[in-house]
């Protein structure tokens, strides 16, 4: 724990600054009161349904959508062929059929040509109702003439492979970035090839390689993808109700889209029921939404249906990689190389920063001392949906994490070594901070060693080991998997990170109110992470006032400043910035207001929680609520000086936090039917200073359980005929309360030298680390059986095979 | 059909097709959106409310099953003011984050406890386990219920 006890309680009981406290949210969620969008009707609204592709690879031959307009209820049914005549006044294409994604590709909102993945968006319908409009979809004859799909990434760019992309005029499946790269490559690829090479010709050294597959996974928050559109057309006003992580970025995406004047446009996104990534795209449905009001003149409700979620909306993952170690038979590691093969699906739709078109994955050489390292990305497209960049990836680190520390485990097991005493010796050092790598990424901090230690200890590692040595001469197979993890968030600085040519900064907004009271307007939006407590706690912190004084407003872009929005952990890195900014802005113009009022020069005060007073007589000063007062009063300010608190601010981050953290997970695996049981897990992280300890606790605890879902059940696997056979939660399985064990959890912490508390942000570390300890851990138990390693999910059957030396492939479509 | 369900003690009466799911009887007929869906084929538990004093996916039933039955929601843990021990639990151990899961949670752990006071955590685990939560990773949701358990009739309430 941080020093939080010696934190002021307010009247109330809640710590005037850092420290666990109730969340504020959970007065109406505990209720059900929140206000999802899918709780939102609007007088005279309409429904709509989308009519999907039943096919992964098809030209459209005809649609006949008469027999659905017929059906009683029906308004509107919407074709491609209907969007390609409706021209569109905007930079971004001349017709409404297509729309851009967020990595400069077009994205089919309906199919005009062909359809290029199973579940793409083909007609649209508008109905009085939901059941109508589904019942309509059914009445929608079209005529298909099926074409061969490319569902193996491996096979997408053979000489003779369907091209899916013809509309663009494309001869092969490469996708080519705004730069005009056809590969992504990061690092020094002569340095890294001759160590590499050296090592294979060293007696003493040794050189492992590991083909490496991150399987294709989706994000699935409970609450599927939808949204409420109005378009007045007497005022021109277009408001939208909709389930996006970034509002902000929305209006300015569907302004660009829609070719309607940005100030016409509000965004508002509710409550969100669980995001992680999935709720960043722009999707068809959402763009269907605001036609379907154009056309209508009414408000138009789209709510994705489960399968709907999971078959289109933003996948994650999908990463086929191969990666070398080379490493000294003391274990000291030299070099990393890592080739990947990126399946991106049929339309390049990743959320990430332009100029990181792989995401942060060239942060994969991870948390070890060692000078050569080397990436090669090559991206294609396939006909699966599009997506990439989700479930808490912070920008593919999850890939780059689970790559090292799963090839690390492998290089452990070549040289017969503890895959902690490995680890322990490569660590980075405390006094090699900032630490530049060796792909660029500069670490700000770390006590990485320490944080090792505690998990070690926690876990009781030499006694751990020393049971699965006992439990091994009994025919008992037992495993300890260790991850130890960096990530860089809180994207990002504004000369490098860019959306769409959205430089990754956050605006502000604090009002001071007469009586003292505040209200802090953000443009981070949260999808469950409590920010309505937690940025309280920041500007409490900062101005000595009751966190319950202090209102926090999201997820309206009319009455917030303008910013990217909540994913790759970056609220509290950027925006919680941002806060502490403002609020001091705030606290020297509150000194100024006071040394009026004291008849002293500002240079004259000092600072304690929540008051100025003169230095030398602590019982002349100013509360922050008597200084806002006076700043509205009849006070004479010095020339210059304007009245009112109210303060705003932009934050442009100078460089990212990287967390870290090391996991130890423990399973038993059952070698009779491959059952894996996560007995134990713990999780020592390191997120710089926390402001509510309760909530990172429980942004980790949601981390750990994507970890073990990852690990052992949830797939988004394809046949050879282009069918997604993870379309439901039937099939796409998810951790539940009895897979998940009790959580154990610990911390250091080491803050970040350049945010202004010293936070890192941990919205995603637990998903990104957790992974490979538990893959590890399962391998570690089937060491005796000579796997060195299988792929994820590890399924029963799958560890059952590996067992059996025929792991299963999930780099390939099932035959 | 004509459909009359009680609902939190009241009685609502509407005119729905005979396929309408329960759960879209009370949330757009009874307008009660406490209660949500998330998956459509009874998976993820986010629909779940009682029927009869029993705990139902509610997207698993037809509203039509429901005529003449009563039916309990989230909305209807909350008696006087006073919220149920279980509502307060969820909010003391951080038992939500989304919060869309919720209300089901809630209204499993109530049943649980009302059929076993003093369940272990095992049971508890093995209770919740028909449903879905994708932030809390369950920890706390179960120390929720705990928490509920030990507090059974508690005056202490804050939120």
């Amino acid at each position: 724990m941080t020093a939080v006890e010696e934190v002021p309680l307010s009247a109330a009981g809640n710590p005037i600054g850092f420290g666990s406290m109730r969340r504020v949210e959970d007065a109406r969620f505990v209720r059900g009161q929140g206000n999802y969008v899918d709780d939102v009707n609007l007088p005279g609204m309409l429904h709509s349904a989308i009519l999907r592709s039943p096919h992964a690879h098809a030209r459209i031959v005809s649609i006949d959508a008469s027999a659905a307009e017929a059906l009683p209820g029906v308004v509107a049914v919407i074709t491609g062929k209907i969007l390609e005549g409706i021209p569109r006044p905007s930079l971004l294409g001349d017709n409404f059929a297509w729309m851009p994604t967020l990595s400069y590709d077009t994205q089919a909102v309906l199919a005009t040509d062909k359809v290029r993945f199973q579940g793409q968006e083909v007609a649209y319908v508008i109905a009085e109702s939901r059941y109508i409009a589904k019942d309509a979809l059914e009445l929608i004859d079209v005529d298909y003439e099926v074409l061969e799909p490319v569902m193996d990434a491996k096979m997408a760019l053979d000489a003779g492979a369907p091209i899916i992309r013809d509309d663009k005029g494309q001869t092969d499946n490469s996708i080519t970035d705004v730069h005009g790269n056809k590969t992504w490559e990061s690092g020094n690829a002569e340095s890294t090839a001759a160590a590499i090479a050296a090592a294979k010709a060293d007696p003493n050294c040794v050189v492992v390689t590991q083909e490496i597959m991150y399987p294709r996974v989706h994000p699935a928050p409970m609450e599927t993808c939808g949204s409420v559109s109005y378009l007045d057309k007497v005022t021109g006003q277009l408001t939208m109700y909709t389930t996006t992580q970034a509002p902000h970025a929305h209006r300015t995406v569907y302004a660009m889209v829609a070719g309607l004047p940005e100030q016409k446009i509000r965004i508002i996104s509710p409550d969100i029921g669980g995001g992680f990534g999935n709720k960043v795209p722009v999707y068809p449905g959402y763009v269907l939404s605001v036609i379907g009001t154009i056309v209508t003149g009414k408000p138009v409700k789209w709510i994705e249906d489960r399968n709907e979620n999971l078959t289109s909306t933003g996948f994650a993952r999908d990463y086929h990689m191969t990666a070398s170690i080379a490493a000294t038979k003391e274990g000291k590691i030299l070099a990393v190389d890592v080739d990947v093969l990126a399946d991106h699906g049929a339309f390049n739709g990743v959320a990430q920063p332009t100029n990181y078109p792989a995401g942060f994955f060239n942060i994969f050489s991870g948390s070890y001392d060692y000078p050569d390292a080397h990436c090669k990305v090559t991206p294609v497209y396939t006909n699966k949906a599009p997506g990439g960049v989700a479930y808490a990836c912070s920008f593919r680190i999850t890939e780059a994490a689970y790559v090292i520390e799963r090839v690390v485990d492998c290089l452990a097991q070549e040289l017969q070594m503890d895959p902690a005493e490995l680890r322990l010796k490569n660590l980075l050092r405390p006094e090699q901070f900032p630490y530049t790598s060796p792909t660029g990424w500069e670490y700000d901090s770390g006590q990485y060693e320490k944080t090792m230690r505690v998990a070690m200890e926690m876990a009781g590692y030499d006694e751990l080991r020393r049971e699965q040595a006992e439990k091994r001469t009994r025919g008992e197979y037992m495993g300890i998997g260790i991850s130890f993890f960096t990530e860089g968030v809180g994207a990002g600085p504004r000369r490098d990170m860019d959306i769409l040519g959205l430089g990754m900064a956050d605006g502000i907004e604090l009002r001071v109110h007469p009586t003292g009271k505040a209200q802090l307007r953000l443009s981070v939006q949260s999808q469950g992470q409590g920010h309505e407590t937690t940025f309280a706690q920041i500007v409490a912190h900062e101005l000595g006032i009751p966190p319950e004084d202090i209102e926090v407003l999201h997820g309206d872009t009319d009455n917030t400043p303008f910013g990217l929005g909540t994913y790759g952990s970056r609220s509290t890195p950027v925006s919680g910035a941002a806060a502490s900014v403002v609020a001091r802005k705030v606290r020297d113009r509150a000194r100024i207001v006071a040394a009026a009022a004291l008849e002293c020069a500002p240079d004259d005060l000092d600072w304690e929680l929540g008051r100025w007073y003169v230095k030398g007589d602590r019982e002349r000063g100013k509360t922050i609520a008597e200084i806002a007062l006076l700043s509205h009063s009849s006070l004479e300010l010095p020339e210059g000086v304007e009245g009112h608190l109210d303060a705003t601010a932009v934050y442009n981050p100078p460089s990212l936090t990287y967390p870290y953290g090391c996991y130890i997970c423990v399973v038993d695996v059952d070698p009779g039917t491959g059952q894996v049981k996560v007995r134990r897990f713990i999780a020592v992280d390191d997120c710089g200073t926390r402001i509510n300890p309760m909530i990172v606790e429980g942004q980790v605890h949601g981390g750990l359980a994507d970890g073990v879902g990852m690990a052992l059940m949830e797939l988004i696997a394809f046949d050879t005929d282009g069918n997604n056979l993870g379309g439901s939660f039937m099939d796409y399985l998810l951790p539940t309360a009895v897979e998940c064990p009790d959580w154990e959890l610990g911390e250091t912490v080491t803050p970040s030298p350049h945010h202004p508390i010293g936070a890192k942000g941990v919205g995603e570390s637990a998903t990104v680390g957790s992974p490979a300890a538990v893959v590890n851990a399962v391998i570690d138990a089937l060491s005796p059986f000579g796997v060195r390693h299988a792929d994820m999910p590890l399924t029963p059957a799958n560890v059952w095979r590996a067992i059996q030396g025929n792991a299963i492939r999930v780099d390939m479509a099932i035959e | 059909m004509e459909v009359t369900i009680t609902i939190n003690g009241t009685p609502v009466t509407s005119d729905v097709e005979p396929r309408t799911l329960l759960v879209h009887f009370v949330r757009e007929n009874a307008g009660l959106r406490g209660t949500h869906w998330g998956c459509d084929t009874s998976n993820c538990g986010t629909c779940v409310l009682w029927v009869d004093g029993s705990p139902v996916k509610s997207c698993t039933m037809l509203a039509a099953q429901a005529d003449g039955h009563e039916v309990t929601t989230v909305e209807g843990l909350e008696q006087g003011g006073v919220l149920d021990p279980i509502q307060q639990g969820f909010i003391e151990c951080h038992g939500l984050q989304c919060g869309f899961c919720t209300p089901g949670m809630m209204m499993t752990g109530r049943w649980l406890l009302d059929n076993n006071p003093n369940p272990s955590e095992v049971e508890i685990r093995d209770c919740i386990s028909g449903q879905i939560c994708r932030c809390t990773g369950y920890k706390n949701i179960v120390a929720s219920i705990q928490w509920a358990a030990e507090h059974p009739l508690t005056s202490e309430v804050t939120a």
